[in-house]
């Protein structure tokens, strides 16, 4: 069981590229038609220099790229079919567009065991900067271990 | 021109300004979804790891459902007006499902220099069982 001992423990930081054909993928996969994700005219229309990314990508990101995308479950001995998502937040402080690429670094900031020991909550926070440097985002997810 | 209906016009608490309903989610879409997030989870796609882990059958990434409320909220506020996209992962969501989204104004404040609404958002399914409940604060000038 995952205990206190994994809070302030930080992950090997993502590097990951927003491409626009894999960007098309997920619209396509989501059945989304907006024109500002996919068409340069439309997103400058709106102020981007490149279509932005839409609200949840950074979290597909963070994966897509990712050479050990479930390090954090394998380093804390965690088994993937034990895992729910519980919960997620995005804080935007920047635009994300096509052609960025973009730094993930994770870390873990909370363990919390509820039910008596049978769940565990698993607080996680990622910090997301450009290429230049400009702190872009902030994530949080809250990961949930079935113990039982 | 653009493809995005926006909030402009004095917007005020309660009105709803985010709906939208999504096709059922089949297996395959849990396949695609699979390989456009990167998250390759077998619990999504593999019925045999999903049974071995105690569940009946695959079900959905709830991120698929968060994108789903995602682009209700970018229909209804444009992505550079977006501040922040919050959800909690009430229950998992079933083969079959079909997501309505819904959000509207729960409160106007002022932030980081600009007029805000923070905006209560839902994705229910055919039921009416709620499956992700969250909010999003949004620029409004």
């Amino acid at each position: 069981m995952v205990d206190q001992s994994a809070v302030g423990r930080r992950f090997s930081p993502v590097t990951a590229h927003v491409e626009a054909g894999r960007l098309r993928y997920f619209l396509d996969t989501l059945g989304e038609t907006n024109p500002v994700y996919r068409d340069a005219a439309a997103a400058k229309a709106e102020g981007f220099a490149a279509p932005p990314i839409p609200p949840t990508y950074l979290f597909c990101l963070e994966m897509l790229d990712n050479e050990k995308p479930f390090e954090f479950l394998t380093a804390l001995e965690i088994d993937l079919g034990r895992v729910l998502h519980g919960e997620q937040s995005f804080t935007y402080h920047a635009p994300v567009m096509v052609g960025d690429t973009l730094t993930f670094s994770p870390q873990v900031t909370s363990v919390t065991d509820k039910k008596g020991g049978a769940m565990t909550l698993i607080g996680v926070a990622t910090t997301v900067t450009n290429q230049h440097g400009v702190h872009v985002a902030d994530t949080t997810r809250t990961i949930v271990v079935r113990n039982g | 021109m653009t493809g995005t209906m926006d909030i402009t016009t004095s917007p005020a608490v309660g009105d709803r300004i985010v709906h939208k309903r999504f096709p059922a989610i089949n297996r395959h879409r849990l396949a695609l979804y699979c390989g456009a997030s990167g998250d390759h989870n077998p619990i999504h796609v593999d019925i045999d790891f999903a049974k071995a882990s105690g569940f009946p059958d695959v079900f959905t990434h709830g991120m698929l459902v968060m994108g789903y409320l995602g682009q209700a909220l970018s229909d209804a506020v444009a992505p550079g007006r977006i501040r922040s996209f919050s959800t909690r992962f009430a229950a998992i969501t079933q083969l079959g499902a079909e997501i309505t989204c819904e959000g509207q104004i729960a409160e106007l404040i002022e932030a980081g220099g600009e007029r805000r609404a923070r905006l209560a958002l839902t994705a229910r399914d055919q039921t009416g069982e709620i499956k992700l409940a969250g909010e999003a604060i949004v620029a409004l000038s």
